[in-house]
């Protein structure tokens, strides 16, 4: 009996928001119409893959007990940077490389105010938050900056995989599941970034890191420079999604992503992660990323205005903590 | 009439563990009852019970024959139950006065009465015989003060049963004694005075009674001191007879394994040198704040010294970080384990590989994770560490449990010197004599050992020499022969001006 408990308990701790995802899915697609039809499945993945990458790096922020506020500026600042390149200099590959290292150049520069300068996360990332939205705008000067080159567009928008789904009832077309690009960068960065959680000295470094600061220092895990590599990967990955993201819109979009930030550390926190540090499996990222998403998506099929979809989703983070709260009490 | 608290069949179940079993006893006011045990006895369990904290899965706790069902702390207190906590629950950043009232302070429409605040405070202070400012925050009082707020706090709302968790352990001899005569009192005023701690010295000196848990189970409760020996208690703790807990035996020494010259730093008044050898147990006794914990995390680089050298096996030592001490071959138990030695929510297992994983990982990168099991096994058992699994959340653990962890990590390294900061603190009987018989076999391996410690028998039980710290500098060595109780207490105190 004890056994069968503790195996429960593990099992649940590892997977338990999965389950929930799987039976969240299983109702959406036997009540909500036309939630399991092949196009709907395509832009619920589409639409979960920029906060699936971005939540990859949040995962280690959270773990490490910090957070990063700054990534939806990124987004939007990365964007920009590699459009605005691109028609200057007519190189997509310096485009891509210069959104990139935007990115990696804001999350480098969190990482030092918070390790080197010791300015706690909220402040550091909400101050770099907004001069880099602001950046954002001063370069595109407000309005959005439209890509030229066509082959950037593949970035985003290539399809990987096309299943057939059966046939249109009106045309008589087969219709196709299409896997496109983003949702194929998105799925590496979870195999990626799990694998560096779970299996690596950076993983677990981080997570002890979160879990206790002064003891992983004194356990000789070098904290400063762990927690500097964290932030850097954050803005790095932040980047990918902003370049991913233009590539879909053919643009950079000064406005983007506002709020991206709040969606992302939600869905982390939603699937399991701590915000107090220490806990965090990329199981309870993918978890939340995909019940978020097929939250969203249901509610626009059901035509929920997207003022109760606000409040909708705020009562959801908070029936989820607190549950998450009362799993933890009775342990 | 003095308070009587009644516990009958108290059962606590988590899953997988039965921390208290059927335990029933009765505590009589006007008493101070001593609750004994080693760690993982269910002393703490029971207090939390106690304080509401915990629900019991069985049995009920009475004061004064009315059941009481603790639906949470805020029940306890109005039951008039308070626990005086080892970390105290006070706010630093307010005044005395608002500590002692927080959450029922005098007040008109929302606004503070402050004069009345101040007078009701300071009447409170006086009962306890205490003068303290009450306009002082309380961050800015001695710990032994804040201790004594607690208690003025606890009688403020009325408390008549008051149960102390190891109230002394960061206590000088003299506050101790301030502690003592507030408990008499309390004694004398008919409340019941549950004491928990691991000192028979103070069993001896306060209370009138001792209950023995051990596993859980109640042991045995004496109601009298009359007759009663260390030995008698100690017998029912560990259900065995403990003839020599240190169990020294002279062990061959060799070269040097640490030496240090001229070492200043914050809390080093004057520069420290000092050698231990390898397979040499040098312990290091000084009062509290005599600068002993401050050298060791200077030599540890987990503060920046400003001067002086450090040699490790005869060779210069760069040490800046504690990064570099391990890589060095030094490592260092830290005195308070909860802050600076564990990662309370990960596991045993994780506790344990913390640092040692990054020698066997791939490209120091990659996890090995067959070893890393096989490395959390082999010192589980080796060192009898009890725990539930390696996956197990070591806060779960026992402090003793915990402190093992710790070594484990240390054992996993190559190492050459070990700093030990307090290793027993908090720590029942049991697990000490453990704890000894780690630190001597690790000595026996050719390991330098420099052992901090507060429990002057522990000094000279362990130590091959003794080294004394006063005032933040070195003021005494003694050879093991001539290491006396009076000499290294004399070289300690400080010197009367």
């Amino acid at each position: 009996m004890k056994n069968t408990t503790g195996k429960f308990r593990l099992f649940w701790e590892r997977a338990g928001m999965l389950v929930v995802f799987a039976a969240l899915f299983t109702g959406c697609s036997l009540f909500v119409p036309r939630f399991f039809s092949p196009a709907n499945m395509e832009g619920l993945l589409l639409s979960v893959s920029t906060i699936g990458i971005i939540a990859c790096t949040m995962l280690f922020c959270l773990a490490a007990g910090a957070f990063d506020l700054s990534v939806g500026s990124v987004v939007a600042c990365a964007g920009i940077v590699a459009a605005l390149v691109m028609n200057a200099t007519g190189s997509v590959v310096l485009g891509v490389l210069a959104g990139l290292a935007l990115g990696l150049l804001v999350g480098l520069v969190n990482g030092l105010l918070i390790a080197k300068a010791g300015i706690n996360a909220l402040i550091a990332t909400l101050a770099t938050m907004q001069i880099v939205r602001g950046l954002g705008y001063i370069v595109s000067g407000g309005k959005s900056v439209g890509i030229v080159l066509d082959q950037f567009f593949l970035l985003g928008n290539t399809v990987l995989l096309k299943i057939p789904a059966g046939t249109d009832p009106v045309s008589g077309e087969t219709v196709y599941f299409k896997i496109i690009t983003p949702v194929l960068i998105c799925l590496v960065c979870f195999v990626g970034f799990g694998f560096l959680i779970e299996r690596t000295t950076y993983g677990r470094n981080t997570l002890a890191l979160g879990g206790n600061p002064e003891a992983a220092r004194l356990a000789g895990i070098p904290v400063d420079r762990l927690r500097i590599i964290i932030f850097s990967m954050q803005g790095l990955m932040a980047g990918v999604a902003g370049i991913v993201l233009a590539s879909r819109m053919t643009s950079g979009q000064p406005k983007t992503s506002e709020g991206l930030e709040l969606e992302v550390i939600s869905a982390c926190v939603l699937g399991g992660v701590s915000l107090n540090g220490g806990i965090g499996k990329m199981s309870y990222v993918v978890a939340g990323v995909l019940i978020m998403g097929t939250m969203s998506n249901a509610m626009n099929l059901l035509n929920v205005d997207s003022f109760y979809q606000y409040v909708a989703r705020g009562l959801i983070l908070l029936v989820a903590v607190a549950f998450d709260r009362l799993k933890q009490r009775r342990a | 009439m003095p308070t009587r608290l009644v516990f009958d069949g108290v059962t606590k179940e988590f899953p997988g563990v039965r921390a208290l079993d059927d335990v029933s006893f009765a505590v009589e006011g006007g008493q101070v009852h001593a609750l004994m045990g080693e760690n993982g006895a269910g002393k703490s369990t029971l207090l939390k019970i106690l304080s509401g904290a915990y629900t019991p899965t069985g049995g009920t706790v009475a004061i004064d024959g009315a059941l009481q069902v603790f639906s949470g702390t805020a029940a306890a207190i109005t039951a008039g139950v308070a626990v005086i906590y080892q970390e105290l629950f006070l706010v630093p950043e307010m005044t005395v006065a608002e500590n002692l009232y927080l959450g029922h302070l005098p007040a008109r429409g929302g606004v503070v009465n402050r004069r009345q605040l101040h007078d009701d405070a300071r009447r409170q202070l006086a009962w306890i015989g205490e003068e303290i400012d009450p306009a002082t925050k309380v961050g800015h009082l001695p710990i032994a003060q804040r201790q004594l707020v607690e208690i003025a706090k606890a009688l403020s709302r009325g408390a008549r049963v008051i149960a102390f968790d190891e109230p002394t352990s960061s206590l000088s001899a003299r506050e101790v004694e301030r502690l003592f005569a507030v408990i008499r009192d309390l004694r004398a005023r008919g409340h019941v005075v549950l004491y928990v701690t691991h000192r028979m010295d103070e069993v001896f000196a306060v209370c009138d009674a001792v209950t023995v848990l051990r596993d859980g189970r109640h042991i045995r409760t004496f109601s009298s001191m009359v007759g009663l020996t260390v030995d008698d208690i100690i017998r029912s703790m560990v259900g065995r007879e403990l003839s020599n807990v240190f169990n020294y035996a002279p062990r061959p020494v060799g070269g040097p394994a640490l030496e240090l010259a001229g070492l200043t730093g914050p809390g080093v008044t004057a520069p420290v040198s000092l050698a231990v050898a390898e397979g040499e147990i040098v312990g290091l006794f000084g009062l509290v704040g005599a600068g002993r914990s401050e050298l060791l995390r200077l030599i540890y680089g987990a503060e920046r010294r400003t001067g002086g050298t450090v040699r490790i096996a005869g060779r210069p030592a760069a040490i800046a970080t504690p990064r570099d001490a391990i890589g060095a071959g030094l490592v260092f138990c830290p005195e308070d384990r909860k802050r600076d030695g564990i990662v309370p929510v990960r596991s045993v297992e994780e506790n344990i590989n913390l640092s040692a994983r990054r020698l066997h990982a791939a490209g120091g990168f990659v996890l090995n994770r067959a070893w890393e099991r096989a490395n959390a096994e082999k010192h589980v058992a080796a060192l009898a560490i009890k725990t539930a699994s390696l996956e197990t959340q070591i806060v779960f653990l026992s402090g003793g449990n915990q402190q093992k962890v710790i070594l484990a990590r240390w054992l996993s390294e190559d190492v050459k010197v070990i700093l030990l900061d307090e290793p027993t603190r908090g720590i029942d009987v049991g697990a000490k004599s453990e704890i000894y018989a780690i630190i001597q076999q690790l000595a026996g391996r050719g390991v330098g050992v420099l052992l901090v410690s507060s429990e002057l028998p522990e000094v000279l039980g362990l130590a091959d020499r003794v080294l004394v710290m006063r005032g933040g500098a070195l003021s005494g060595e003694f050879p093991r022969a001539d290491a006396t109780e009076a000499g290294v207490l004399r070289a300690a105190l400080p010197v009367a001006s």
